[in-house]
């Protein structure tokens, strides 16, 4: 009981922390401090309502549990990671939203075959792709080439549909102007439509980052070879080792925001004069 | 309708390569059994095995059709081999799952809009959230719900629900506050209450950012339930056709549900555009 009423407490004082805050100044510091006060009151709550109510680990493992696994088994974690994250997510991503990029370039000049291509592409990008994660595992064989290639089929749309939306982002006069300036098709396209276009493009990278890794983690389901975060979250939850389970989303939720806050930050860097980025 | 025959095109492209690429992947294996069997095959015969074997690596576009076909038309809905059974189930998780993940989300924004100390503490934990491979947990979540005795729709639904909220608050949260200064002013000098204020002027104004957002919400939570379905070991649904197919080398099956699934996505999808039309236009915002 104690640990249920401490861990209310808690969340009654941090919110009231949290309100103070919000109401002063607005400092760069607050603005990251409050969403980790509140991150950190989810998981002391989790904590003692974990304990307090006597949960059975197998069915919800506290925090502290999950910490001391994730520092245990640092060894297992690595290996799953590179074979997930390294070799199956990041080529996938790379080879597809390189391939959508190229075609978007080829497609650029019919405006017949964007026509053609956008809908559908929108179409595809809203279909359950996952789904197609058996079909390739049986192409493409148990290890890491089958999770790329799901991975490849799952980013491609998205990317293309965002890029080919962002080279028609430049207006009239812009096009105009390069004309007057006795540009060439290429030369239009490398100084003003392709910078114009990058906001949409890392739109689509950003969208990109979370489904790779989500891709490649559920093709594991259907056939791995014997590491690999998803062929060890489904194991572990064969042997109902959930702190293990745990350990691995934890893995999974760094790498997803480090992946998509990399992009994010890149993009910062090209887009600085975006408006979005100004403010 | 400018845009018909493009489309067209391009559809009618990605059938030629599918063939294409049915007849180049199924050769190998119609080789193989014509040299098993002592005979060699010409082109046009290897061409013609490729378009109807029994397990093709890829199969044809009217093979799929063709198994489509059979198992909605010609199969009772409640047998299990009827895909429309299947499809049932993982329709009514999805739908669920979307009502739950479109309740929860248009609350959230409400109470972000509303609090500054809420905006500031969730909206970057929403965010942070999707970065989370939720898909990848799912096999968890349905192992413990059905542990603690919830099994069936809600499991699903739930996963659904973490996937569908996401782009409703983010939608919401812009809508919310998109009427501008001189519209809040306007109802300001009305005296009028937080209440009166969010029923009158935030809520119908964030109509048009909310149906955009549902759009990619539905097509989310489909993929949510049809993932969901796998761990439970390919009882039911359209995930379990997947999976039932790929154990078993049925990838006539697997591409059937596929397709299925790409059909409900594109009905469910085309439903909210027709509600977004009659209710914009009914609200005099249609463009």
């Amino acid at each position: 009981m104690n640990w249920i009423i401490g861990a209310l407490v808690f969340w009654a004082v941090m919110w009231v922390l949290n309100v103070k805050l919000s109401k002063g100044p607005q400092t760069r510091f607050i603005s990251l401090l409050v969403p980790f006060i509140f991150g950190v009151t989810l998981l002391v709550l989790w904590e003692g309502i974990v304990r307090g109510f006597a949960i059975s680990p197998i069915l919800l493992p506290p925090p502290s549990a999950i910490g001391v696994r994730f520092a245990n088994s640092l060894p297992i974690l690595w290996v799953d990671f590179v074979q997930t994250f390294v070799k199956g997510a990041m080529s996938g991503y790379i080879l597809g939203c390189g391939s959508a990029f190229l075609v978007a370039i080829a497609v650029d000049r019919s405006p017949f075959l964007q026509r053609g291509l956008l809908p559908v592409g929108n179409f595809v990008a809203a279909l359950p792709i996952v789904g197609m994660a058996p079909i390739l595992v049986m192409w493409f064989g148990f290890d890491w080439q089958s999770k790329a290639a799901v991975v490849v089929v799952m980013v491609f749309f998205p990317m293309l549909v965002n890029t080919v939306e962002g080279l028609k982002a430049s207006d009239h006069m812009q096009r105009d102007l390069m004309q007057t300036y006795g540009a060439s098709y290429w030369q239009g396209l490398a100084k003003l439509r392709l910078p114009a276009a990058m906001p949409f493009i890392f739109n689509g990278l950003k969208i990109c980052s979370t489904l790779a890794l989500i891709g490649a983690i559920v093709a594991e389901f259907f056939g791995s070879p014997i590491k690999g975060m998803g062929f060890r979250i489904s194991t572990e939850v064969g042997r109902l080792a959930l702190d293990m389970v745990w350990a691995e989303i934890t893995v999974a939720a760094l790498a997803g925001s480090a992946f998509y806050g990399a992009v994010a930050l890149i993009e910062k860097a090209v887009t600085f004069w975006h408006p979005s980025q100004r403010g | 309708m400018k845009s018909f025959a493009p489309v067209l095109a391009v559809v009618s492209a990605i059938f030629v390569i599918w063939y294409g690429m049915a007849v180049v992947l199924n050769s190998t294996w119609a080789y193989d059994k014509a040299k098993r069997a002592d005979v060699t095959l010409s082109f046009s015969e290897m061409v013609a095995d490729t378009m109807v074997q029994k397990k093709p690596l890829l199969p044809a576009p009217h093979q799929v059709a063709a198994e489509i076909y059979k198992t909605t038309v010609l199969k009772k809905i409640t047998s299990k081999r009827s895909l429309i059974w299947h499809g049932w189930i993982t329709l009514s998780a999805t739908l669920l799952g979307f009502a739950m993940g479109t309740g929860f989300g248009i609350l959230l924004a409400v109470g972000i809009v509303h609090s500054r100390a809420m905006d500031m503490s969730v909206m970057p934990w929403v965010i942070t959230s999707q970065t989370i491979p939720i898909l990848a947990v799912a096999p968890m979540i349905i192992v413990v719900l059905n542990a603690v005795g919830i099994s069936g729709l809600l499991p699903k639904a739930f996963i659904s629900m973490y996937l569908s909220f996401f782009p409703v608050v983010v939608g919401m949260v812009k809508g919310l506050r998109s009427p501008d200064h001189m519209q809040m002013d306007q109802m300001r000098t009305w005296n009028a209450l937080k209440p009166t204020m969010f029923w009158k002027l935030r809520l119908p104004s964030s109509m048009p950012y909310l149906f955009p957002s549902l759009k990619i919400a539905m097509a989310a939570s489909l993929v949510g339930a049809i993932v969901g379905e796998l761990p439970t070991g390919a009882v039911a649904g359209l995930g379990a056709r997947l999976l039932a197919g790929s154990y078993y080398g049925q990838t006539i099956q697997i591409w059937s549900a596929l397709i299925s699934a790409a059909i409900l996505a594109a009905a469910l999808v085309a439903l909210i555009g027709l509600l977004q039309n009659i209710t914009l236009k009914r609200m005099g915002m249609l463009r």
